[in-house]
């Protein structure tokens, strides 16, 4: 075979911070999501605790009025535009490309500017508390409440903040889809992709639709605020229900863009730690397309109680959206029903976020009941579902994600008794601080209050706080076991964890072109095809031969 | 891993690509999103539409013609010339394609002239109610879009003029010109429910 030699690429020296300044790779991009995502899960959790801590004694008078409304406006928007998205961004950049066999993202200088937007965006948003006052709207942000005539330059700040996330997330979402779409390794149809890019792929559609009618609210409100416009405020001839509608139209798709992903991850774990394939994956992928699709045709149950929205409609929308969603949660027992079942820290919060998020989704069906929720609406009822569902949904599997690719990320395995230690107190918090709150909301407790007089609200909402304090022990062990983990040896294997998909055929952590030899991808579960030649079907024996081994 | 020589035996561009060009994806998909923007300030029109009793309101009856008609013409031609540039270097006819491209985007400036000089003569603004608002924030942005269509256009013309396309690699071109006629359409759009469809 007449081969060309390629003169050896000559090494010079570059510091490793210019590296990572200026990068493509979407394994260090994904690398560098993770870890401002985790910077801002830290300032955000911050943000709660202030929150807690008011809240445990009636009448507080520690924190002002004005901060505390900053406090929960800020926690909501760092979490969910600073921690749980770019966090999911992360894990797909990171894995999403390795799992479906590609040397890269399809555009890796736009995924470069994809992540670099995250830090600059925040930045605009945190730079509110030194101008007078950070956002203090509600991470919904509401009009009139969010005109200049109640809200000040903090407001201006969140709109550009995330006007400039919201771009960053529609460049990523494109950047994901054309690499699904074009990037493929030979083999790897549609029906063979692993289910964590699937979901991967209906978010990237989720985003690619509802981001922009987002901006385009953001971009009335801008215009509201600063140049005469008069849009959502009633006094001016607006209409403060079209901002509801507007934010709602994406930010329920947004609800899904958090979901969706961590559905995959967990769709990953499982399997994996359960020893068997996932359970229905054609039903499965069929649940997440059709979530992707209801998911545009349920966001006036954010509004059933103002008046204005048909209820009938919206209220059967929303109960039927829970179908797909109870399929998968029936895929996921069964793919665990008589497995092999190995407690590793992932499949531990793998199984907690089964536990919470079932919880999440049957107080939800509550809220989609609309003479029910008529009575609960912005209680902390409405606290406790979105918590669970994003707290012990969304973060309980990026725990589980991050304990499962962490050893491939940086070719060192975290240590599972501190693994552990970390599971048991942020699953036992989180019951703790949002378990009560059901109770709170049933009490008549509003969301977004400062004070209360103290009634049978005061104990429960002690156990809160303890709650929340309980999850913030909790990091210091994980933080903590990354740190000693990133200070030894790398010790990693290639697959640590006996797993299916292509991300663990190569080595810990990969060479920058991902594969030195890709293994034949003849179902969802290409890895362990090669792993266990003897279970191959006899019509594809022949092929075998054709292409011996891959070099593990 | 034993091996030591990086052999990349698949790479993510080494795989054999059948369909729509990489590039020319991406555009269509931004293209979807920036769809969806506009869909939110057509709703909040029609939104406000659906509330008023006289639409449009008093003294905010704008006139389809003489200018806006003219402009309309000017940007609907310049899609016609857009799309002669990209069939002419499917041809690999360059000269033919940098003469369309610059004819393109001479209509396209003399549009967004005319929509400022348009915009001076109305006799309301984005402070003057609902309908100002509307009216401005619709328009404005679609201008700002044809704006960077116009400067996509731009950077085209000066690669076509330095000879970087060719019969076989024109995938710029290709982006330019979708994102050209998404301009052209949502103008269409805007034009017949500010003007007409009232």
């Amino acid at each position: 075979m007449a081969t060309t030699v390629l003169p050896r690429a000559t090494t010079y020296s570059r510091s490793r911070v210019y590296e990572w300044l200026t990068t493509t790779d979407h394994k260090k991009i994904g690398i560098m999501y993770v870890a401002s995502s985790y910077l801002f899960m830290c300032l955000g959790g911050l943000l709660a605790l202030g929150i807690r801590t008011q809240l445990a004694v009636p009448n507080d008078t520690l924190i002002p009025n004005a901060l505390y409304n900053q406090l929960f406006t800020m926690h909501g928007t760092t979490m969910i535009f600073f921690f749980v998205m770019p966090m999911l961004a992360g894990f797909a950049n990171y894995a999403m490309p390795l799992m479906i066999g590609a040397a890269d993202m399809a555009f890796p200088r736009i995924n470069a500017l994809s992540f670099w937007i995250i830090p600059v965006s925040g930045l605009l948003l945190f730079s509110g508390f030194a101008f007078g006052g950070a956002a203090s709207a509600g991470w919904t942000s509401y009009s009139p409440l969010a005109e200049a005539k109640y809200s000040g330059i903090g407001q201006d700040l969140w709109i550009l903040a995330l006007l400039l996330n919201g771009m960053s997330s529609i460049l990523g979402a494109i950047n994901m889809l054309v690499t699904i779409f074009k990037l493929r390794a030979p083999g790897m149809t549609m029906l063979r992709l692993p289910i964590f890019v699937w979901t991967v792929l209906v978010t990237a559609v989720l985003l690619v639709f509802a981001v922009p009618v987002l901006a385009s609210g953001l971009v009335m409100l801008f215009i509201d605020r600063n140049y005469g416009g008069s849009f959502f405020d009633p006094a001016a001839g607006g209409d403060a229900i079209l901002w509801q509608n507007v934010f709602w139209f994406f930010g329920h798709p947004e609800v899904y863009i958090m979901i969706l992903p961590a559905f995959g991850i967990i769709s990953e774990v499982l399997p994996v730690f359960s020893r068997k394939p996932l359970f229905g994956y054609k039903a499965f992928v069929l649940a997440t397309v059709s979530i992707g699709v209801l998911g545009f045709g349920v966001w006036a149950h954010h509004m059933f109680a103002t008046g204005a929205v048909y209820l009938p409609f919206f209220s059967a929308a929303t109960f039927l959206i829970s179908v797909p969603t109870g399929v998968k949660m029936f895929n996921w027992v069964a793919t665990m029903w008589r497995g092999k079942l190995r407690f590793t820290t992932s499949m531990l919060f793998a199984v907690g976020f089964l536990i919470s998020f079932l919880i999440g989704g049957l107080d939800g069906a509550f809220a989609a009941s609309t003479p029910v929720d008529f009575d609960i609406t912005d209680t902390y009822w409405v606290v406790s579902h979105l918590h669970y569902v994003l707290f012990g949904g969304s973060a309980m599997a990026i725990m589980a994600g991050t304990y499962y690719w962490f050893p491939k990320m940086v070719g060192r395995m975290l240590d599972e008794r501190l693994g552990k230690v970390h599971f048991t107190l942020m699953f036992v918090g989180l019951q703790l601080t949002f378990f009560p709150m059901h109770l709170l909301g049933l009490a008549g407790m509003p969301r977004r209050i400062a004070e209360y007089a103290p009634t049978v609200w005061q104990p429960l909402n002690v156990v809160a706080t303890i709650g929340a304090f309980t999850i913030a022990a909790s990091m210091l062990p994980f933080l903590w076991n990354m740190f000693t983990a990133l200070r030894r040896p790398a010790d990693a294997p290639d697959d640590p964890w006996d797993a299916n998909t292509l991300e663990w055929a190569t080595s810990s952590p990969p060479p920058p072109y991902n594969f030195e030899r890709l293994p034949e991808v003849r179902s969802e579960r290409p890895l362990f095809d090669l792993k266990h030649p003897e279970l191959r079907k006899p019509a594809t024996a022949a092929a075998v031969v054709v292409n011996p081994g891959s070099g593990h | 891993m034993a091996a030591t020589t990086p052999q990349v035996t698949a790479g993510a561009h080494g795989h054999a690509q059948k369909g729509m060009d990489t590039a020319l994806m991406g555009m269509m998909l931004f293209i979807a999103s920036e769809i969806m923007f506009f869909a939110g300030l057509f709703g909040a029109y029609f939104t406000f539409r659906g509330q008023a009793q006289v639409w449009p309101p008093q003294g905010f009856e704008v006139e389809p013609f003489p200018l806006p008609a003219i402009l309309t013409v000017i940007l609907v031609t310049s899609s016609f010339t857009m799309q002669y540039a990209t069939i002419a270097i499917r041809r690999g006819d360059r000269t033919a394609m940098n003469r369309a491209l610059a004819v393109t985007l001479l209509l396209g400036l003399i549009f967004l002239a005319g929509q400022l000089y348009d915009y001076s003569n109305l006799p309301f603004s984005i402070r003057s109610g609902v309908y100002g608002s509307l009216f401005f924030t619709m328009t404005g942005f679609h201008g700002a879009h044809v704006l960077g269509g116009a400067i996509g256009i731009f950077v085209v013309l000066s690669r076509g003029v330095s000879g970087q396309f060719s019969k076989e690699h024109h995938v710029a071109v290709e982006a330019v010109h979708w994102y050209w006629h998404f301009v052209d359409v949502v103008w269409i759009a805007l034009f017949f429910t500010l003007y007409f469809l009232r």
